[in-house]
């Protein structure tokens, strides 16, 4: 049987992630330092981790209701009333899902019809233009640009707005550049998306990690708060990348129907994970602000150390990875990180693997310690300086 | 053994106030600002750190670092820079006590000068006031169990004003200041090394 035959042109047409080949060759190495993971370095609290076990102890190991733990999801509407200003009904308006990945699949699911256009950003997170291309739909790109430091502004908004856009979706702060949308730069998009009557899918999943300015939520501007789709979840904020718990806040007719994919899909979310994201909500602020605090102090020092090298590098205002332009070095993206790893044995990763629009730019991530930083940094240098003597 | 009264408390919770009291105006004075907040955190994380790097991650010139690390120190806001050794990794014998002391206020100095009579004591590592049961939580070290017994005895059971104390020996050590010092899984970073 020739099994490639076998296959769907679905499986077929999404491409394999870029992050995929670089993880191939960097693993297969001694000794790496890398800079190159998208989790935090730091241990779920205690205080959550405790919190799962007791339930697991307790026995609350069934399945929870297809929506979440009711708990769980007031503890969420009330966070987001309390930290971003948006109000949402446990009841009708919260779904707790498989990480924000499954809230992306089940709302853009939810969506688009075959041929139905969406809107993704460019360069942005490997998951979304295969999750669009998973249901048909046809992935718009738009090619965010580095002067602008990576933001959706509104001539390249209505630009890429035609009669057949269905969606976009949004993911500020940003993976792979921590671009960051103020308030302002929202106030000047906004009209646009209330004109053109179009979904906004919008991942806050690095809300918390806002550095400068308060993060602002796209539904907190009240007369496109309908059209909006918030995906948020625990992997960041709360160093919960391994539990797998994400939300969606939306419209409750939006909300049913992704509960419908949800509940035949998934069923729910994992207890224990649930039992431990309520903890976290309740008691661990103070946490989170203490992780921010230090992701703040590692992207000064990231964002000097690169200028200082000569690799342009804009201040992002958000999520944990700087964007360093390395265009001087006249190597492509993938060259650099290609030369990088076995020259110095330093991974990051390639502009690339987040858009063609990544060209000339790494991703670093500052989930390490500040001396992890330091060292990785100094082989850096080594290897810059190689290049220039070349 | 003292029985805690509601009194007893209000006395203490008296002088707790007056701590505070100090230091909101420390605070007023503005010795403690709000940049220093991450400073203080990133030296309390590394105190070896290297000014440069500081300054990198405060956006700060280094000149500027230096005069804030001056004032905290003479304001006593930063008291050292000290290192954190797990002793009973080493082959030197060190006996470590919690000591609770019971106490009774004096007129004016409250449990001040009481207190200052204690720590001053060389084995003295930590003193605490405490509300509850007893007055004064006293870590004392020593070389031997003897020594400590004999400290607590001849010197700090006869503090004029104290009026009973308790000795507990240290079996095992944990944790100290925020550090882990036992073998522990936690922590231990098993990240894969490229994910998106």
């Amino acid at each position: 049987m020739n099994y490639e035959e076998m296959l769907s042109d679905r499986a077929k047409i999404i491409k394999p992630s870029g992050i995929r080949k670089f993880f191939d060759l960097a693993s297969q190495m001694e000794g790496v330092i890398s800079l190159g993971v998208g989790e935090p370095d730091f241990t779920t609290p205690w205080t959550i981790r405790e919190a799962a076990i007791y339930s697991i102890e307790k026995g609350k190991t069934f399945y929870t209701a297809n929506r979440g733990l009711l708990e769980l999801r007031q503890e969420i509407c009330q966070y987001y009333k309390r930290r971003f200003g948006v109000s949402y009904d446990p009841e009708k308006e919260c779904i707790v899902t498989v990480g924000g990945s499954e809230g992306i699949d089940i709302a853009i699911r939810a969506l688009i019809n075959p041929g139905d256009e969406m809107i993704v950003l460019d360069p942005g997170y490997v998951a979304y233009t295969p999750g669009v291309e998973l249901s048909g739909g046809i992935p718009v790109p738009i090619t965010l640009r580095h002067e602008d430091e990576f933001k959706l502004t509104p001539d390249l908004l209505k630009a890429a707005i035609t009669s057949k856009t269905k969606a976009i979706l949004l993911n500020y702060p940003c993976n792979p550049t921590g671009g960051f949308m103020t308030k302002e730069d929202y106030e000047k998009i906004v009209p646009i998306l209330k004109e053109a009557g179009i979904i906004v899918i919008s991942d806050e999943i690095y809300a918390e990690l806002s550095y400068e300015e308060e993060f602002c939520s796209i539904a907190s501007f009240e007369e496109i708060k309908d059209q909006c789709v918030i995906i948020n979840g625990f992997s960041k904020a709360f160093a919960m990348t391994g539990w797998r718990l994400g939300y969606i806040l939306c419209h409750p007719i939006l909300s049913k129907a992704m509960l419908k994919i949800h509940q035949y899909i998934i069923m729910s979310a994992p207890s224990p994970a649930q039992y431990g994201a309520i903890e976290g909500l309740k008691h661990c602020q103070d946490e989170v602000e203490k992780m921010r605090d230090s992701y703040k102090a590692r992207r000064n020092f990231l964002v000097k150390t690169f200028n200082d090298m000569g690799l342009a590098t804009f201040k992002p205002q958000g999520a944990f990875y700087v964007f360093p332009c390395i265009k001087s070095t006249g190597l492509t993206s993938d060259e650099f990180c290609e030369q990088l790893l076995n020259d110095q044995k330093v991974a990051c990763v390639p502009g690339t693997a987040f858009g063609p629009a990544g060209e000339g730019f790494i991703r670093v991530s500052y989930a390490y310690s500040l001396e992890e930083l330091k060292v990785a940094t100094e082989k850096i240098k080594l290897f810059i300086e190689k290049l220039k003597t070349k | 053994m003292k029985i805690y009264t509601y009194q007893n408390f209000l006395k203490k919770f008296f002088y707790n106030t007056q701590i505070c009291n100090t230091m909101n105006i420390n605070m007023k004075r503005g010795v403690i600002v709000m940049e220093d907040k991450l400073l203080l955190r990133l030296l309390q994380q590394n105190a070896r750190i290297k000014i440069t790097d500081l300054a990198a991650a405060l956006e700060e010139s280094k000149d500027h670092v230096i005069e804030r690390l001056t004032e905290l120190e003479k304001e006593k806001v930063i008291c050292g820079y000290h290192t954190i050794v797990n002793w009973d990794l080493t082959n030197t014998e060190i006996v470590t006590a919690l000591i609770e002391v019971n106490a009774s206020p004096e007129r004016e100095y409250g449990y001040d000068r009481i207190a200052s009579h204690i720590y001053k004591f060389e084995e003295v590592d930590t003193m605490y006031l405490l509300s509850g049961s007893f007055e004064f939580a006293v870590i004392v070290k020593g070389k031997t169990m003897q020594e400590v017994a004999h400290f607590v005895a001849s010197k700090l059971a006869c503090v004029e004003g104290v009026t009973g104390t308790s000795t507990y020996f240290v079996l095992k050590q944990y944790k100290n200041n925020g550090v882990i010092l036992v073998e522990d899984e936690d922590g231990k970073n098993d990240r894969l090394v490229v994910t998106p």
